[in-house]
């Protein structure tokens, strides 16, 4: 309990530092922010709208501490302000809509390169140096050193423009209604298929290294020596014993990377086109739709530390030792 | 035939440089961090030598956009009409200046906190441990994405911008590092000697994480050209200083893909594998300096090699001859 109370206070901590950063960075500018922001249309404003901006953007001739109070009671009110580039749709709505395309990338790459990552580093490890080992970590440790965004532009080019076989943009088919049709699910899928390949291509390495490096020390426990001496079957050994301990720091690991989901996208989908968060990110970036931005950086922090925040509680429940502590 | 790959033999010189620096030594002899040492000379090289290689403004115009390769330009144009190959050759210059500069500015500020946090502890250990865990658990790349749009881009603040995002790991190893060696007798020695912390933290306990420095240094330089090229592809950084990000950006928003000019963006994407390969290669060698077990089984399966003889699953154990 000590320990679960402990990791809430520093995550409030962390949630903090990122909402004051969001709140500093923009009245860093040089200048007058909102001149900046506006660039060369500002020109073109009137005194008036320009003092309308200021206002929308929390730029008021305030106090900086009244200024950070209205910001933060705003954020907790859960009002990130209104997006320039979707006028007049408020940031939250913005962000609700990408979130589940995010999810849906995210979540599917994970289990399926977090189950195929471990398969080929417990047989890796179990078959050392066998042919297996030799060739498939370091073929995917290879493909893995390579730019996510540069192998999704790969693909783009050959499967999506040279062969045809895969659409190069989108989540789903325009102008199909969405819905719970067969047309439309597969539809989805079928957009889904080249990033989905890509992500799960970049992030298989992880859990090969991890996992193959924590098999090789575990089995140079003498439980294992013990277990073989006993006569056990290898596949028992291999999963019941050895991959059963290894396995352990894979779930921290996890909770990383499920954290990772709502930021770790960000160049593929923006590759692909596909209308996730950091699809959106980058395109705020692009339109200097400075409220969207700050909005999705609070956002995506939030996420990733009540992520985290969930696999400390899952720890304690599944390593006494945190418990003890 | 064990000895005889085991045994460093007597040196020649008068300056025993393997007894020196056993970590150098060890790098040299790892077949896979070798090849990556050549990789990453040759790629560091190119990038020195560009103005001779391909001399004048990689910016030029120089025929029309897109063009396949030809004898003239040997890997074509790209949508901006300027030769491909100057592109790529200049890129790796600020690439690879940009990943240098970003792992030398983090490791110094990962170093010299870690060693603070670590050898002081107390108070300043509880805060700069929570600084360093606030970083780490704040996404990166939106913080980088953020720090890059307010802020003027240029290599400078792009360094800057990377280097804070990627110190706080590396300084809680150095930390973890400080704070065990700090327990070690010879510390404990210097401390009665009545030396001070300054000679404590440089001669006694730095010397003895240069493996882990070299070993950060390398891995954040590939962190470096990674997130710089990733920065550069969303168009954050300078789009005038040509790099191996700038040209993917290009190609990606030319319309070369559509016009299937693959020859704009498979080279500099190459070159950003390449080396990150080449610098992962060479911190393998550094595994086996902070891990001796990896060490110990490739010495032992060196040892193996044409007899019958067969492995067992428990660590192996060798002695090495002096």
């Amino acid at each position: 309990m000590k320990f679960i109370l402990r990791r809430l206070g520093f995550y409030l901590i962390a949630f903090w530092a990122a909402l004051t950063l969001d709140f500093i960075l923009p009245r860093l500018l040089p200048g007058d922010p909102a001149a900046a922001i506006l660039g060369p249309i500002g020109s073109r404003m009137t005194q008036v709208q320009i003092a309308a901006l200021r206002q929308a953007l929390g730029l008021t001739e305030a106090p900086l501490f009244q200024q950070y109070l209205t910001f933060v009671t705003h954020v907790f009110q859960g009002d990130l302000g209104v997006s320039y580039s979707a006028f007049p749709a408020p940031v939250t709505q913005v962000i609700g809509t990408s979130l589940r395309w995010t999810l849906l990338l995210g979540i599917t790459s994970l289990l399926i390169s977090f189950t195929l990552g471990h398969l080929i580093g417990i047989l890796g490890a179990w078959r050392r140096g066998s042919a297996f080992d030799v060739v498939m970590p370091p073929l995917f440790n290879f493909i893995g050193a390579f730019p996510a965004f540069f192998l999704a532009l790969g693909a783009v080019y050959f499967f999506g423009m040279q062969l045809k076989w895969f659409p190069i943009a989108h989540a789903a088919k325009d102008h199909l209604p969405p819905g719970w049709t067969v047309e439309y699910i597969g539809s989805v899928l079928h957009h889904l298929a080249l990033p989905l390949t890509v992500s799960v291509l970049v992030n298989l390495q992880v859990w090969i290294q991890t996992m193959r490096n924590n098999m090789v020390s575990v089995l140079a426990e003498d439980y294992i020596t013990m277990a073989e001496a006993k006569g056990l079957t290898q596949n028992r050994i291999m999963f019941g014993y050895a991959a059963r301990n290894a396995f352990l720091p894979s779930i921290t690991g996890f909770g990383i990377f499920l954290g990772s989901i709502l930021s770790g996208q960000v160049l593929i989908e923006q590759v692909f086109a596909y209308p996730g968060l950091g699809y959106l990110l980058t395109k705020a970036v692009g339109a200097r739709d400075y409220p969207l931005m700050g909005g999705l950086f609070l956002g995506i922090t939030a996420g990733v530390l009540l992520v985290n925040f969930l696999v400390d509680i899952v720890y304690t429940w599944v390593d006494p030792r945190v418990r003890a502590e | 035939m064990a000895e005889q790959t085991l045994s460093p033999g007597p040196s020649r010189a008068g300056f025993d440089w393997k007894r020196r620096f056993p970590w150098a030594h060890i790098i040299l002899r790892h077949p896979q961090a070798r090849i990556g040492l050549v990789i990453v000379l040759l790629l560091a090289a190119m990038g020195v030598f560009a103005p001779l290689l391909v001399p004048g403004d990689p910016n030029d115009f120089v025929a029309i956009p897109n063009r396949a390769p030809s004898a003239e330009y040997p890997l074509g144009t790209d949508p901006l009409g300027r030769n491909e190959l100057a592109l790529v050759v200049w890129g790796a210059r600020e690439s690879l200046a940009i990943g240098f500069g970003t792992a030398a500015v983090a490791i110094l500020v990962a170093t010299v906190v870690g060693m603070i946090a670590g050898y002081f502890g107390g108070l300043l250990d509880d805060v700069l441990v929570l600084i360093m865990n606030l970083f780490l658990v704040i996404p990166g790349l939106p913080l980088l994405i953020l720090l890059a749009a307010y802020l003027r881009p240029s290599t400078a603040t792009v360094i800057l911008a990377l280097a804070l995002t990627g110190w706080a790991f590396h300084a809680r190893i150095i930390r973890a590092v400080t704070l065990s060696l700090r327990e070690k007798d010879y510390v404990a020695a210097a401390i009665v000697a009545g030396e001070g912390n300054l000679h404590i933290i440089f001669r006694q306990i730095l010397p003895n994480m240069i493996n882990l420095i070299v070993g950060g240094f390398i891995g954040t330089s590939i962190y470096g050209i990674a997130a710089s090229t990733a920065l550069a592809f969303l168009g954050l950084t300078d789009m005038e200083a040509v790099s191996w990000g700038t040209n993917l950006f290009y190609a990606q928003n030319g319309n070369s893909l559509l016009l299937g000019a693959w020859w704009v963006f498979v080279p500099s994407g190459l070159l950003v594998a390449l080396s990150a390969l080449g610098l992962a290669w060479i911190n393998y060698g550094m595994d086996e300096i902070t891990n001796p077990r990896l060490r110990a089984e490739r010495e032992l399966r060196n040892a193996l090699r044409g007899t019958k003889l067969q492995r067992v699953r428990a660590t192996p154990v060798m002695r090495r001859e002096h």
